[in-house]
């Protein structure tokens, strides 16, 4: 069969909607795209932890702690199914990870801003994990099996993160005026990094055609990012919070709320790495791997005694 | 940067008895019991398990997907392995 010809099947299992396979065969610049995304999507998971983490021993209670730490706990869950992910696609677990801390690889900008107050980890709950949420379930049904897999578990396990984050705010926009304009100050920080975490605009966006004529991805950046704004203004009203946004307005025409043009110029900054946290992240992930590599060498080496004293 | 790369394993859940274990992922970790301990912290969180089985990925072997066509063609000819091949009169009932 020649190139051409693997490439029109290939293209008809996908419009047939046959999931693809690890051993199937794939064009080079899908197995790429998808190397690429979903180890984004998997170092955007561990890395989301930094900033929630640094909050467990600060949380005000109990019950919010154990919440937390589920959370987070979850998240790195996440990382693990999608790092399984991508090594069915051929590329090593190791280098995936190496990939992420040379600077090769990008994750979510979003995790670039630093979780300041207590109202930040409920507002990352609502906000960056519902825009991630917005993502992820578009993304049950992308064509590669063992990725749209990976999505269908994190889905399930996503949806407590809103709403716990939501309940949250709930509180501190219900207690005093303090906590209320503390929640405030959150959605001012965080209202536009999260939309920012959709990506570049359609006009601008490299990949999207083609991941959309292969079914990996199901919705445009823009059409995602407007589905969220639309799900989330009635959130933020019964809240009683604030959009910063003077032209956020509801749209009867278009049956959508308009918005403003989102600041392209913050948003390649921040993912060329000139962020508010990007060095101490990246630091806080090379440090956990050269510090964690004692374990994983006595781990190793505990195994291969006790495999030694089994066969003598 | 450490070189060693602990072996990879396929997780396989009974989420409840009756029921067969069904693979579920796959995670890495230097032996069967730290494999076991993984799988249970990344895969049952909200009890989805009541057994797991965790095979070192290198043990399993599969068809070829090439030859898909020709291993699995014997039973795709054989259409009257199954009950809707054969007729039977309206009446006849129970079967
Ligand atoms: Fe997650
Ligand atoms: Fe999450």
């Amino acid at each position: 069969m020649t190139q051409a010809e693997k490439e029109l099947r290939f293209q008809e299992k996908i419009d047939r909607e046959i999931k693809i396979e690890p051993n199937d065969w794939m064009p080079d610049e899908y197995r790429q795209t998808l190397v690429r995304q979903i180890s984004q999507h998997a170092h955007s998971e561990v890395v989301g932890m930094l900033p929630e983490g640094n909050w467990i021993t600060r949380a005000p209670n109990l019950r919010r702690k154990a919440v937390l730490l589920a959370k987070v706990q979850d998240e790195a869950g996440h990382g693990l199914y999608l790092y399984s992910a991508v090594e069915t696609l051929g590329t090593s677990r190791e280098q995936t990870i190496d990939d992420l801390h040379s600077g090769k690889a990008k994750y979510s900008s979003i995790f670039n801003y630093p979780a300041l107050t207590w109202a930040d980890i409920g507002t990352i709950g609502w906000l960056v994990d519902g825009a991630a949420i917005m993502n992820q379930v578009a993304l049950c049904r992308t064509s590669y099996g063992p990725y749209a897999r990976a999505m269908v578990k994190i889905c399930k396990e996503e949806s407590f993160h809103q709403r716990q984050g939501y309940e949250s705010l709930i509180k501190l926009c219900n207690g005093t005026p303090q906590q209320k304009a503390m929640a405030q100050d959150a959605m001012n920080r965080f209202w536009w990094p999260a939309l920012m975490m959709f990506g570049p605009s359609d006009a601008e966006s490299t990949h999207s055609d083609q991941s959309i004529k292969w079914k990996i991805k199901r919705f445009t950046n823009d059409e995602l990012r407007q589905s969220f704004v639309d799900a989330t203004v009635p959130q933020a009203e019964i809240l009683g919070l604030t959009i910063p946004d003077s032209n956020l307005k509801w749209n009867e025409e278009r049956g959508h709320y308009d918005f403003s043009e989102i600041d392209w110029n913050e948003f390649w900054q921040v993912v060329k790495g000139n962020g508010p946290c990007n060095k101490e992240r990246l630091a806080a992930r090379v440090k956990a791997k050269e510090e964690g590599a004692w374990v994983r060498e006595a781990a190793s080496a505990f195994a291969k005694k006790r495999a030694m004293k089994k066969s003598a | 940067m450490s070189t060693i790369e602990w072996p990879l394993w396929e997780v396989f859940i009974r989420s409840k008895q009756g029921l067969n274990h069904k693979h579920v992922g796959s995670l890495r970790a230097p032996d069967a019991t730290l494999a076991l301990e993984n799988a249970r912290d990344v895969y049952t969180r909200r009890s989805e398990g009541i057994s797991i089985w965790v095979v070192e990925s290198a043990h399993i072997h599969a068809t070829d997907i090439d030859d898909a066509a020709s291993f699995f063609e014997p039973s795709d000819t054989k259409i009257y392995r199954h009950p809707t091949f054969y007729e039977v009169p309206d009446g006849v009932k129970h079967m």
